[in-house]
């Protein structure tokens, strides 16, 4: 067994076998997971996060393909997380992103790692943004994130990443309206990509229309980028933007999205441990079964019961 | 669900072959019976499977070839899982190899060889009986 | 028959029968299954009569044989006057053993070539690239150059056998080649005859050897439609194939829905460039599997011919009746034939090649009983030719045109293949075409799916594969000595090429690659420069990085 010290070492190292190793740990919920994700924790921050999402098809892998390798050109080091989907039936999982990157696969300053949402009912797992904890603390200077987004699920991102590319395609039109209501807020860069395909400007002029009538929360006007990620067309000129838009979070509003990012974090964690222990608690004191039965029976309802219990606690914490 | 260890495997196509079909069959048989399944695409050097097999951490490097490469693809790949550290990854293999090449396979390391007409829970089974309890 | 009075008789007839005598039959004899189903989910009824059919109308929809709509055959008198040609899929190690093996086939019967080529080549790479490492001659022949394309070829008479080349992504190159012997042999392009397969559209969801993305694939194929048909009157520049269709897993509608389709694509993308739609047409020709259930198999090529017919002449508009012939190879399917057992594979080809005959092919291919273990040793391959020979001349069926016709089981079912082929060309036609059905993974999911279907009724015994999951064996019974290739070859292959790369004018190979660069940018037709760069020895590697650096290279879109 290696014991975490050792990893903790590899991972500050950037040694691979011990980044993945490390992930796994996370990913797997093993007992040790949690303290190490605290001691890598200091070691985290430098990296630049890039969510990337977009409907299925719009070609969100094989443009992380080309950034990367953009990236690597400017002599900058990356970490790719692609998220897919757990069957919730059999808990398998299919993830397909990867097929698209491979060519990177054997470029010593890029990792990339596929993930299965495992029971999480969004678009990213569980354990992704710690994955992501580790490739920024194993010195990659960016890392990237893709996730599946169709719907609602997608907005998680926000709480990950400090760009967010949303990856749209002409053809994918009628997405493009049905999708609009979760992704359209969320973006900080569009992207329009198959720019080689017909009605290209088209859905160019969709998502400036889209985007117009976004409420207007921050100074950032998202900047819409064509590209042809098959032919590493505007791959450039997206890169820049992303930068653009990197700059602009260092001029102050970064301060800000790393106090969200930390607040939702801690929140997150708090429900996790707090709520977690009172169920632990009621469990093995047998009490939870009974509320259950009280509930069936229609003697009162989850809401009542929380209340109660919460009453209780706060009694207990009072100060006398 | 989060907590349960998942089975990983990587199903690799190694060298020119595209013979796809029954790789995509036992890669679905696999993800069907709750794995989780990285498919690594066509045409993929031996460099690049071991590669994707230390990044992705996974359990079962699952090898398809039906192109008659596998001796001059297969050492590769055994030499350098051993050279990475990846000595406890479980590597089988199945497609189109003559009988007599298995057991020099299998002095190189790799767990079994599976022909055609295997029944695909042959496989399931046999990656959750021999997967071997990772470091 | 046909007349409204004695139908409704049968109706009754039948209607009482299936009261009486079935009913009485099934209570001591039940049957073996609730339901008879084909690969393609088609219902088999227990019996099948004249009700079946009532709708058909003879000279509309079977006509006479060489008459429109050709589903009794395309031509008058079919195997009376010529049989099949007998073709056989080779190609091992290299140019020398493969010219070896071309040879003796010829000896002993076979009537028509048809190359495998090895992976380097067949994915447009020379033998010494660095990914062709331990591939070279493995799964084919390979050929580098033109230099390998002589000795293939050497002592074959060019004007006197015809030659099918299983090449798609790199087929202009090989043609060129064949072009350029057949140059050096004196023989008049007009009388060069045989087939390209340079059919890349099914290669994207269904044999996966793609260089070149879509769009610039089919202009690469349409280059050799439009040069054929101006320059080699008798070669067949594409064959349209649904065999690789089949062996990915389709189901035998989806074979010939899909290919189909593609064909359409084919014509629609040469009208495009300009042809004439009977300046091209009766050229195409077609490539179907023939696989395990026989009535489906011969409704399928029936079916796949009058189909065709009317969409070429409905659709398009051909007014020359060559335009409206399907013709076609047929290979037996090798995905059906067991590893375990492999003595009765003989016995699986047979009745399928039976099939294809039966069907009115004009061409076929026979596995040969190893075809699980290797490439065909030299028994094996002879038994499989044989297996022609003895149904042409033992069996009788060939004395006769389309001896099934008629038959209501035969006929409806070949009316059903070709409705549920329609309704999958309809769907496709609506997406937008074959590309954007590509595009967004719907026949890599179709196929996909009747893929994985067919292994689990395998698995689940729900099919009978005898020797696999039924009437097993512990050890087989006949060992079979397989072709190995030998280790020498790969030095042999790469030695050559170096001579020719140190040998040829490399000034004027650097020329004429600058050239074809420029004519590719120009979108013109790549094919006369191409001729002129396989003369200059640029080899087949050379020609496609010259193409891949213009085109871009595809990426598989993958669907499980
Ligand atoms: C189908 C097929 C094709 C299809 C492929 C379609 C596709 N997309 O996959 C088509 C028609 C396109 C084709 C073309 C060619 N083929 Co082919 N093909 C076959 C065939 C008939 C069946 C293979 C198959 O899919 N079977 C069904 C699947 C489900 O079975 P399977 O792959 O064997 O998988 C099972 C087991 O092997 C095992 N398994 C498979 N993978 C793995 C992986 C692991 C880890 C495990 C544990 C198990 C496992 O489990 C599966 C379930 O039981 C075989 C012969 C045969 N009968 O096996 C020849 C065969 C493989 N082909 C051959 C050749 C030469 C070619 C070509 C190179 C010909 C050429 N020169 O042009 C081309 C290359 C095409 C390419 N894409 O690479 C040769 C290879 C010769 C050799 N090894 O010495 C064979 C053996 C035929 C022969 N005897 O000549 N082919
Ligand atoms: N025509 C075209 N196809 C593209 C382009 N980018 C990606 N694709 C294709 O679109 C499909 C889906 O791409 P992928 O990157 O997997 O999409 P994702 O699901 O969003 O990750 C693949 O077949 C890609 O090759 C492009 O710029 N033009
Ligand atoms: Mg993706």
């Amino acid at each position: 067994m290696t014991n975490i010290e050792q990893l903790i070492d590899g991972v500050l190292k950037g040694d691979r076998r011990f980044i993945a190793k490390t992930i796994t740990l996370i990913e797997n919920d093993l007992p040790e997971s949690q303290k190490t994700v605290s001691l890598l924790y200091p070691h985290t921050g430098k990296a630049h996060i890039v969510g990337i999402t977009g409907p299925p098809g719009s070609g969100k892998s094989t443009l992380i393909q080309k950034l990367v390798e953009e990236l690597r050109r400017q002599g900058k080091t990356v970490g790719v997380v692609a998220v897919d989907p757990s069957s919730p039936f059999t808990g398998g999982a299919f993830l397909g992103d990867r097929v698209r990157m491979q060519e990177l696969s054997t470029d010593e300053g890029v990792f990339i790692r596929s993930m299965a949402t495992r029971g999480s009912l969004g678009a990213l797992a569980k354990a992704t943004k710690d994955a992501v904890k580790v490739l920024d603390a194993s010195g990659k200077d960016v890392v990237v994130v893709e996730t599946v987004g169709a719907g609602q699920s997608e907005v998680e991102i926000v709480k990950l990443a400090h760009t967010i590319v949303v990856v749209l395609a002409p053809g994918l039109g009628d997405d493009i309206q049905a999708i609009k209501a979760g992704i359209m807020e969320i973006g900080d860069v569009f992207v329009v990509n198959k720019a080689d395909r017909e009605n290209v400007n088209k859905a160019i002029m969709d998502i400036e229309t889209m985007l117009s009538m976004n409420p207007e929360r921050e100074k950032w006007k998202p900047p819409v980028v064509k590209t042809t990620a098959i032919m590493g067309e505007g791959i450039i000129e997206l890169l820049d933007k992303i930068d653009l838009h990197r700059k602009y979070l260092e001029g102050g509003t970064i301060d800000t999205r790393r106090r969200q990012t930390v607040e939702t974090e801690l929140v997150e964690a708090i429900k996790e441990k707090v709520a977690g222990a009172i169920v632990d608690d009621l469990k093995k004191k047998g009490i939870l079964d009974k509320l259950v039965q009280k509930i069936l029976e229609k003697e009162t309802d989850p809401y009542s019961v929380a209340d109660m219990l919460l009453a209780k606690r706060l009694k207990r914490l009072k100060p006398s | 669900m989060s907590s349960e260890k998942k089975i990983r495997v990587v199903v690799a196509k190694p060298g020119l072959n595209s013979h796809d079909r029954g790789a995509k069959i036992v890669a679905r048989a696999f993800r069907d019976a709750g794995m989780e399944v990285i498919y690594t695409g066509l045409r993929q050097t031996p460099e690049q499977i071991v590669e994707t097999a230390l990044q992705e951490d996974v359990d079962v490097i699952a090898l398809s070839i039906l192109s008659g490469a596998h001796l001059a693809l297969f050492p590769k790949i055994m030499e350098l899982l051993e050279r990475k550290g990846l000595d406890d990854v479980l590597v089988f293999a199945g497609g189109i190899i003559p009988k007599e090449d298995v057991p020099n396979l299998k002095k190189m390391g790799i767990a079994e060889v599976f022909g055609p007409g295997t029944r695909t829970d042959t496989l399931v089974k046999f990656i959750r009986e021999n997967v071997r309890k990772r470091k | 028959m046909s007349d409204e009075q004695s139908l409704s008789k049968i109706t009754k007839e039948r209607e009482k029968w299936e009261k009486t005598t079935v009913p009485s039959w099934l209570r001591r004899n039940p049957e073996r299954k609730g339901e008879f189903k084909t690969t393609s989910g088609i219902n088999i009824k227990r019996l099948y009569t004249p009700e079946d059919v009532k709708n058909l109308d003879y000279l509309r929809d079977l006509g006479f044989p060489g008459q429109f709509p050709f589903t009794r055959s395309l031509h008058a008198t079919m195997y009376r006057g010529r049989l099949w040609t007998m073709r056989q899929f080779s190609g091992f190690g290299t140019a020398e053993q493969t010219n070896k093996r071309f040879r003796y086939l010829l000896k002993e019967g076979e009537t028509g070539l048809s190359v495998a080529f090895d992976y380097p080549t067949i994915m447009g790479r020379d033998s010494d690239d660095p990914m062709c490492n331990g591939e070279v001659g493995i799964c084919g022949v390979a050929v580098s150059s033109l230099k390998d394309m002589e000795i293939l070829f050497d002592g074959i008479p060019l004007d006197k056998v015809t030659t099918s080349m299983t090449i798609n992504g790199p087929a202009s190159m090989l043609l060129a080649m064949y072009i350029a012997i057949g140059d050096k042999q004196g023989v008049p392009r007009g009388k060069l005859g045989g087939t390209t397969q340079n059919d890349m559209l099914k290669e994207f969801y269904a044999q996966k050897l793609c260089i070149f993305p879509p769009k610039p694939s089919v202009k690469l194929v349409v280059d050799i439609i439009e040069y054929c048909a101006k320059h080699l009157p008798k070669w067949n520049p594409v064959s349209i194939s649904g065999y690789h269709i089949r062996e990915a897993g389709s189901n035998a509608v989806q074979e010939l829905a899909f290919t189909l389709a593609d064909g359409i694509t084919y014509v629609e993308s040469t009208l495009e460039r300009g042809l004439k739609v009977d300046d091209f047409a009766p050229r195409l020709s077609f490539f179907f599997a023939a696989h395990n259930n026989f009535f489906e198999e011969i409704a399928k090529f029936r079916a796949a011919r009058r189909l065709w017919a009317k969409i070429m002449k409905e659709r398009f508009k051909a007014k020359d009746p060559r335009s409206l012939w399907m013709r076609m190879h047929v290979q037996t399917s090798g995905c059906t034939l067991t590893a375990q057992q492999p003595v009765n594979n003989v016995v699986r080809v047979a009745l399928q090649s039976l099939a294809a005959v039966l069907g009115g092919t004009q061409s076929l291919h026979t596995n040969s009983l190893d075809e699980t273990l290797a490439l065909p040793s030299e028994e094996a391959v002879t038994v499989a030719l044989r297996t022609q020979q003895i149904i042409a001349h033992e069996s009788g069926v060939v004395d006769t045109v389309d001896p099934l016709s008629g038959s209501y089981c035969v006929e409806a079912l070949t009316n059903e293949m070709e409705e549920r082929a329609m309704d999958y060309i309809n769907k496709i036609d609506d997406m937008g075409g074959v590309i954007a059905a590509i595009e967004n993974g719907f026949l890599q999911k179709e196929i996909a799916d009747s893929a994985y279907k067919y292994q689990q009724e395998i698995d689940n015994k729900e099919r009978i594969l005898v020797g696999v999951n039924d009437y097993t064996v512990e050890e087989d019974w006949v060992p079979l000595k397989i072709l190995r290739i030998a280790p020498d070859v790969e030095a042999e292959q790469l030695a050559r090429l170096q001579k020719v790369k140190r040998e040829r004018n490399n000034a004027r190979v650097k020329k004429v690659l600058d050239k074809l660069h420029g004519a590719a940018d120009r979108d013109e037709n790549l094919m006369p420069t191409i001729i002129e760069a396989v003369k200059s020895y640029a080899t087949l590697g050379e020609i496609t990085n010259v193409f891949r650096s213009v085109f871009g290279e595809y990426q598989e879109l993958i669907v499980i």
